[in-house]
């Protein structure tokens, strides 16, 4: 394969495809370009400056408790706007970005570590989620990155630990309340394990048992909205997780049930797994995987040491659409290609009509990663439509032609070039590359 | 050609939505007029909660809190059979009950024993007895044994074809979407270009017969509000949506339509109180965009396990066993719960924590699908739910004679 076909590579499977002149500069050193990106020192982009820290919008919150007309009115002048503000901002970080690659990777960790909108008291922190506990960790050590997203107000509420209390810990025996398993069996199902992990129910609520206490600073800690280890909520006692015993007492006991979770075989192959089916195909060669999974293993959790793994694929590398773009990034491509609306509305538009608005995943698990999951025959049409919309409303300002050269530069099919070159219209001319094979896939 | 070879190559590891499937051996007869809708239910719906059982001597113990209170109490559950009752949010569905068109069947639960949902999820619709074990579904298993004219019989209702419906049936689907519509021309210019693709193509080309089919029910005004379509308050437009396409002479017999919302483990009362009404008042629009096609329609609305008897620590419950299972529709024989109720005493529990399994979950499909769509049970034991022979279907019918 030519070194250009390379550098379509580079930029579509890893990234969100190319920006007009991007390919040529990408041909030069496709891998080095990739590599590249994983620098710890790139910065974050910069259009997420001016969002706000999590904890300063939980703090916020926390004066509304126990006032549900102001807690409605915070919701709708403060939470509702900043949602907005921070989807339209993600989106154009992506595709303005010089390092779209690690803008994927922040997306699958984000999507590996849930946290849904979807849930209205997670909300106000959908975002700050992803900006403070997954792109610091993004080319950083796995294990911290768990660490960072167990112990994010975020994930705190949207898994309700924050509600989860030691039946025998002070508050528990007082108040008469307990246990709630939810973060524990997903950070096992989800996060680490996978669910043939070889957990049983049993050691699901052991660790919800190690879990209590971990929960959110209030209004009398000196910094609310953090992150707080609760000892009047946190069970006393030794837990016994996965034929080990944790009596360490206090934090320290979630803390070394992380450690254990982190490097645990089984989570080797669930992220491996994961991470070959989001990059290399739906049903990704058995030799990929395991690769990944050496990596995790060797590097003890490194993720920008994984991240080069992916690199170092040949399969990704044979093929170069092997999997379907989801709706997040058709549309992230698309910005990139012809540039991004200024207006928040048209810029969100495609996630909102292809069903995808960022952090409102339906679940726990997230967005799914297959393309049975996002093309059904009538969604087909609407990408196919969508394309049609967006080319009517800006395909004056381009040569069609130049671009679908840009775009798809050395592995458009003559099939493809040779109808956009024939089409009756320029917008015809760019709907057609919009909705092609090529550029649908990744 | 580097692309078109590609693509081929792409077509082994990209099999997993087989749209282009061959349409089977049921293309001659006439098509089946009776309808038939499944809602899955995904999260875990509590059927504790939703079909409370008042009557039973351990249920408002152990529930405390979060126990549905007797008929008489203000508030209480709306009474079913003087032990069973219905939580009040689904008022709306009372009167289905009293019409007899509306059944439940309690102490269901799916063949695997599992508490993680995405697992449960695949069993509940691969038919199977194990998650994973099978790449397509049981409905379009069965719809390969339908009668049809070649037309597409079977509709995926929202963004996806969901697991349960994916196969090698072509079935059509619906979402709403503010879009103008796509020239002919230019669609056929696209389906050159998607020719050598083994998903676009096959998706493409069911894509415009089911944009077709919609036209003509729906019309062209395509403008029901579009958004997060897997989010639970969208279930009311994806349902009269579908009720629509059913009725329609020409259109499709069985659907498939997807709620979320119900993995309440903080704080349920509200939230899944909200829920119910939101499942309730998708039925009630169902049934009305079925018209007159309601009596000759069952509609199965099933999740995929229910949740612990006791409350959590925080006013939620967590992944349980067995839970509850909604049928409606007017040709339904209702009007009863179905199932050896096991009882709420500790003995009684699975593992010491959840309501105990009386009824599989396919047992109670298969019944639906041999009284309704005249599948015969030695074609659902070979080729829906392989595997299930010791789950038989019920002795009694389940729809009117």
């Amino acid at each position: 394969m030519s070194r250009d076909a390379h550098a379509f590579i580079a930029a579509s499977r890893f990234g969100y495809g190319a920006r007009p002149g991007e390919l040529a500069r990408i041909a030069r050193d496709p891998r080095g370009w990739l590599v590249d990106q994983l620098r710890p020192d790139v910065a974050p982009p910069r259009q997420l400056a001016s969002l706000p820290s999590g904890h300063s919008i939980i703090e916020e919150e926390l004066h509304f408790r126990g006032d549900p007309e102001a807690r409605k009115r915070f919701n709708r002048e403060r939470v509702a706007p900043l949602f907005r503000d921070e989807v339209a901002r993600r989106t154009r970080a992506a595709a303005e970005s010089d390092a779209p690659f690690r803008e994927r990777l922040v997306r699958f960790w984000s999507n590996h570590f849930t946290v849904s909108a979807l849930a209205n008291r997670s909300r106000p922190v959908v975002g700050a989620f992803e900006r403070e506990a997954i792109r610091p960790h993004v080319v950083g050590r796995f294990r911290d990155m768990l660490g960072a997203v167990v112990k994010h107000p975020a994930m705190l509420i949207y898994l309700d630990n924050v509600a989860s209390v030691g039946p025998n810990s002070p508050r528990g025996f007082r108040a008469g309340r307990g246990l709630n398993e939810n973060l524990a069996r997903e950070i096992m199902e989800l996060h680490t394990l996978g669910v043939d992990g070889g957990y049983s129910q049993a050691d699901v609520t052991e660790f919800a048992r190690i879990l209590t206490g971990w929960s959110i600073a209030d209004l009398k800690f000196a910094t609310p909205g953090v992150f707080a280890y609760r000892y009047d909520l946190h069970e006393p006692g030794p837990k016994r997780l996965l034929g080990r015993t944790y009596d360490q007492g206090g934090e320290d006991e979630g803390e070394a049930a992380l450690d254990m979770l982190a490097r645990h075989p089984a989570t080797a192959r669930h992220v491996a797994r994961k991470l070959a089916v989001h990059f290399v195909a739906d049903d990704p060669p058995a030799a990929a995987i395991e690769r990944l999974r050496r990596s995790f293993i060797d590097s003890d959790g490194d993720l920008g040491a994984i991240a080069r793994t992916l690199v170092d694929l040949p399969e990704i590398w044979r093929e170069p659409f092997a999997k379907v773009k989801s709706p997040d990034e058709l549309t992230v491509s698309t910005w990139r290609l012809i540039g991004s609306p200024e207006q928040p509305g048209p810029l969100l538009a495609p996630l909102r009509l292809l069903g995808q608005i960022p952090f409102t995943a339906p679940s726990p698990a997230g967005w799914p990663d297959t393309a049975a999951e996002w093309v059904a025959p009538e969604t087909m049409i609407h990408r196919i439509q969508l394309g049609d919309l967006i080319a009517r409303r800006t395909a004056r300002r381009f040569d069609p032609r130049t671009l679908a050269e840009d775009a798809l530069g050395p592995v458009a099919s003559e099939t493809t070039l040779r109808a956009i070159r024939q089409a009756p219209s320029a917008r015809e001319a760019l709907a057609l590359l919009l909705a092609s094979p090529e550029f649908q896939r990744r | 050609m580097l692309t078109r070879r590609l693509l081929l190559q792409t077509a082994i590891g990209a099999g997993a939505l087989r749209v282009a499937g061959l349409p089977g051996l049921a293309l001659a007869a006439a098509p089946t007029e009776n309808r038939f809708v499944l809602v899955v239910l995904r999260g875990g719906m509590d059927g504790l909660f939703a079909v409370p059982p008042w009557n039973d001597p351990d249920y408002a113990g152990l529930r405390g809190s979060l126990a549905v209170a007797a008929p008489d109490i203000d508030g209480g559950a709306l009474d079913l059979d003087g032990f069973f009752g219905l939580h009040p949010a689904l008022k709306a569905l009372h009167p289905l009950w009293r019409r007899e068109e509306m059944a439940v069947a309690h102490a269901v639960a799916i063949a695997e024993r599992t508490r993680s949902h995405f697992d449960a999820q695949d069993v509940l619709e691969n038919g199977a007895t194990r998650a994973h074990e099978s790449a397509d579904g049981w409905l379009n298993r069965a719809l390969a044994l339908i009668p049809s004219d070649g037309r597409r019989i079977g509709l995926a209702v929202g963004p996806a074809v969901p697991a349960v419906m994916r196969g090698g049936t072509p079935v059509a689907s619906w979402a709403p979407a503010n879009l103008p519509a796509a020239g002919a021309e230019f669609l056929d210019r696209v389906a050159v270009l998607y020719g050598a693709d083994p998903v676009l193509g096959p998706a493409l080309a069911e894509g415009r017969r089911s944009e077709a089919m919609s036209k003509r029910t729906l019309g062209n005004a395509n403008d029901m509000a579009a958004g997060n379509l897997r989010a639970p308050n969208q279930f009311k437009t994806l349902a009269e949506a579908g009720g629509r396409l059913l009725a329609a002479r020409d259109g499709a017999r069985i659907a498939v339509v997807e709620m979320g919302g119900w993995d309440t483990h903080f704080a349920q009362a509200n939230r899944l109180s909200r829920n119910l009404e939101l499942f309730a008042e998708g039925i009630v629009a169902l049934k009305e965009a079925l018209g007159p096609a309601w009596p000759r329609t069952v509609v199965v609305a099933a999740t995929e396990f229910g949740r612990t008897v006791h409350a959590n620590g925080s006013g939620g419950t967590d992944h349980g066993t067995a839970g509850a299972t909604f049928l409606f529709g007017g040709a339904l024989a209702g009007r009863r719960v179905l199932g050896k109720w096991p009882g709420l005493g500790q003995a009684a529990l699975f593992e010491n924590r959840d309501l105990a399994p009386a009824i599989d979950m396919r047992a109670l499909f298969k019944t639906v699908l041999r009284d309704h769509l005249a599948i015969a049970p030695p074609a659902l034991d070979a080729t829906v739910f392989p595997g299930s022979a010791a789950a038989a279907p019920f002795a009694t019918r389940l729809t009117r004679a």
